[in-house]
Order: structure tokens, then C-alpha cells, then sequence
């Protein structure tokens, strides 16, 4: 019972800090669910972030398998409505009153100064999700160099060619089968 | 617009998006759906709802979700297209969650998901990168990634710590000047 209001907090505040898109809140939810409240291990988030990106729709639904984890079908269906809905409500409520605040000069202002902030966060989204899946200190060096090469050429390819990413992962998936076997 | 459109319909039009769109690009989606295919909105209203969608914290697709099923059906309207957005999605990582508790301790499976994290690693910091291409090239843009980055990852600000304490900095910084006539 206690886990499910600690779920529905942790996911409640997250959704309403959730300021240029999901991805600015990763490093705030691998240290709340990981460290804080041990609902999943550093490898198991790292997995249900990666699955999150696969498969269709909002990519921040992985929050639904942290739930799973921590509390079961519960957990799951308090950790989807608590990380999507408030900010659904603020959304909802603030379509009504937007026209007004439209070529306010803040609101420019407000853009502006976030994107730095917003950018930082998602780095450190990238440590927060590197630091098991790139450079984990329980796997020998040959795994964590091959993966972190598996994950640099994906960058790579991307800026270079217009390629479905989900593509990409499954790729990097079955190298990964090949190369990170027995390591 | 002609007729007014059921919730329901909303819903399939946005669970659509939901089953296929596989590696994210939601809101690319989102515009053929409601620009393009179905008519529901114009150009102008979608870059609106985008905008109110990346202003406020949540999801950017969500939330135009939220605003495009609010100015077409009211509040159901506004249910009936997020859930259809996100629950193909859920459903599918429920499946990918239960195969995954089942195998992970298989070294094929587990060899195959640290490729897949490690790809996924890569995908992010490819999408920072190319979000953040002009703020890593402005000084004072650079100077905040630099100070949220290091807050985080080496003296484990918190979000909100973050947001409350950073932001407001940069947002400061970009204020809107009375020298400058408004467009």
C-alpha cells in the first residue's frame, strides 16, 4: 500500500517537472527509482528505458514496467495515470487561457532560458543511462568498450542518415548478441 | 471541419499512431494524422497546440493529444486521444515486460538487451546533440548545459532543485529587453 503512494509521488512530481519533453526527467527518475526506493537495479532501468524507446507511442510509457516492478498491476496503472495525467490536467486547463498569454515577450524569454537547462538535464539523462549501459563498472572492459562503440556508431548513423531508430536498436540488439555473448 | 467527430473515432485515429509509430517522431505523426489525413485542424491551430504542448511540462505528443481531442470532442475527446496514443504502447511493453523478467538471465537475452541499451544510449545523445546544436555553440547557452550537467550528475541536484534554482538564472538572462520592438 505504502509503495503505491511512493509511486504515485514520485511519478505525480515527475510529470509536472517534466519541462521540454520526457527525456529532461531521466536522471531525476533513474535516482528515484534506482538509488532512492530500489524499485528496479541500475541494469533493469537501463533495459526498460531502452524497450521504452522501442516500441511505438510516448516514449516516457517505460514508467509503466517501473511500476510493474515495484508493486505489480498496481503499481503499473498508478505509475501511468500519476506520470501522465497532471500534467494532462495543466494542459488541458491551460489550452482555455493560452490565447492570452500569446506574444507575451516572457514567454519568449521563458524558451529561451529553458533550452540550455532542458539540454543539460537530457546530458545527464545520457549519464544516467550510460553509466550501466556504456560504462558499467561490473562488466569487463572489452564488454563496456564494444557497447559504448555499439551505441556511438548508432549516433553516428543517425546524423549521418534518416533511419528509423527503432531499427537501429534491434540491429544494435542482435550485434550485441554477437559480440557481448560470455562477456 | 464538417462534422464533429465521436470519441471513439478520435480514439482509433490516435491509437493509429499509437500501434505504428515505432522509434518515436510522435509529433510528425501526429500532424499527418491531424492536418493531413483526417482534417481536423489546420496548420496553424496544430502549430498552436504544439507549442502550448512544448511550453508546458509533459510529453510534447501527449499533450497535443490532450488540446487536439479537447477542441474536437471536449473532455472525452481529450481522454479518448491520449489513451489511444499511449495504450498500444503499453500494452506491447507489458508483453516485451513479462518476456524480460522471464529471460533476462538467459546470457543470449541478456547479451541482445545490453546492445539494445547501449544503442539506445546512442539515440539520446544523438537527439540531445541535435536538439541542443545552438545552445552548444552559444557561450552562455553552453555555460548552463555545462552547470546543469555537472549539478547533477557530480553533486546530485535535484530536478526541482534544478529547475527552481538554475532556470530562473537563464531565464533572467533572456528577458525581454524594452529596446527591442515587439514583431
Amino acid at each position: 500500500m505504502s509503495d503505491l503512494v511512493r509511486i504515485l509521488n514520485v511519478f505525480c512530481l515527475l510529470s509536472l517537472l517534466a519541462v521540454g519533453g520526457g527525456s529532461a526527467v531521466l536522471p531525476e527518475m533513474e535516482r528515484e527509482t534506482v538509488a532512492d526506493h530500489k524499485w528496479v537495479t541500475g541494469e533493469q532501468f537501463a533495459t526498460i528505458y531502452s524497450l521504452g524507446q522501442m516500441a511505438p507511442g510516448p516514449n516516457m510509457s517505460m514508467v509503466a514496467l517501473i511500476g510493474w516492478q515495484a508493486a505489480g498491476t498496481a503499481g503499473l496503472l498508478v505509475a501511468l495515470v500519476a506520470f501522465y495525467l497532471p500534467s494532462s490536467f495543466l494542459t488541458y486547463g491551460a489550452s482555455y487561457v493560452w490565447d492570452h498569454f500569446r506574444g507575451n515577450p516572457w514567454r519568449t524569454a521563458v524558451q529561451a532560458g529553458m533550452a540550455p537547462v532542458t539540454i543539460g538535464l537530457m546530458l545527464a539523462g545520457v549519464h544516467a543511462v550510460g553509466k550501466t549501459a556504456w560504462i558499467n563498472p561490473e562488466h569487463s572492459l572489452r564488454f563496456n568498450t564494444t557497447a559504448t562503440l555499439i551505441g556511438l556508431a548508432v549516433t553516428g548513423i543517425l546524423f549521418a542518415k534518416r533511419i528509423n531508430p527503432a531499427l537501429l536498436m534491434l540491429i544494435g540488439g542482435a550485434v550485441g548478441w554477437f559480440l557481448l555473448r560470455g562477456n | 471541419m464538417n462534422s464533429a467527430p465521436s470519441p471513439r473515432e478520435i480514439f482509433l485515429a490516435f491509437a493509429r499512431i499509437g500501434v505504428t509509430s515505432f522509434g518515436g517522431g510522435l509529433v510528425a505523426y501526429l500532424r499527418d494524422v491531424l492536418v493531413t489525413d483526417k482534417k481536423w485542424m489546420d496548420e496553424e491551430e496544430f502549430l498552436g497546440a504544439l507549442e502550448i504542448g512544448q511550453t508546458l511540462p509533459g510529453l510534447n505528443s501527449v499533450n497535443v493529444a490532450i488540446i487536439a481531442g479537447r477542441k474536437l470532442a471536449g473532455p472525452a475527446g481529450a481522454i479518448a486521444a491520449a489513451t489511444g496514443l499511449i495504450l498500444p504502447g503499453v500494452i506491447l511493453l507489458l508483453i516485451l515486460g513479462v518476456l524480460y523478467q522471464r529471460f533476462r538471465h538467459n546470457p543470449d537475452v541478456a547479451a541482445a538487451l545490453a546492445g539494445v541499451a547501449a544503442a539506445a544510449v546512442g539515440l539520446l545523445l544523438q537527439v540531445t546533440l541535435k536538439i541542443g546544436a545552438k545552445q552548444f555553440l552559444n557561450p552562455r547557452d553552453l555555460a548552463f548545459i555545462v552547470l546543469t550537467f555537472v549539478l547533477v550528475v557530480f553533486f546530485r541536484a535535484s530536478l526541482p532543485a534544478v529547475l527552481f534554482l538554475v532556470a530562473p538564472f537563464a531565464i533572467i538572462l533572456c528577458r525581454p529587453r524594452k529596446t527591442t520592438p515587439s514583431p
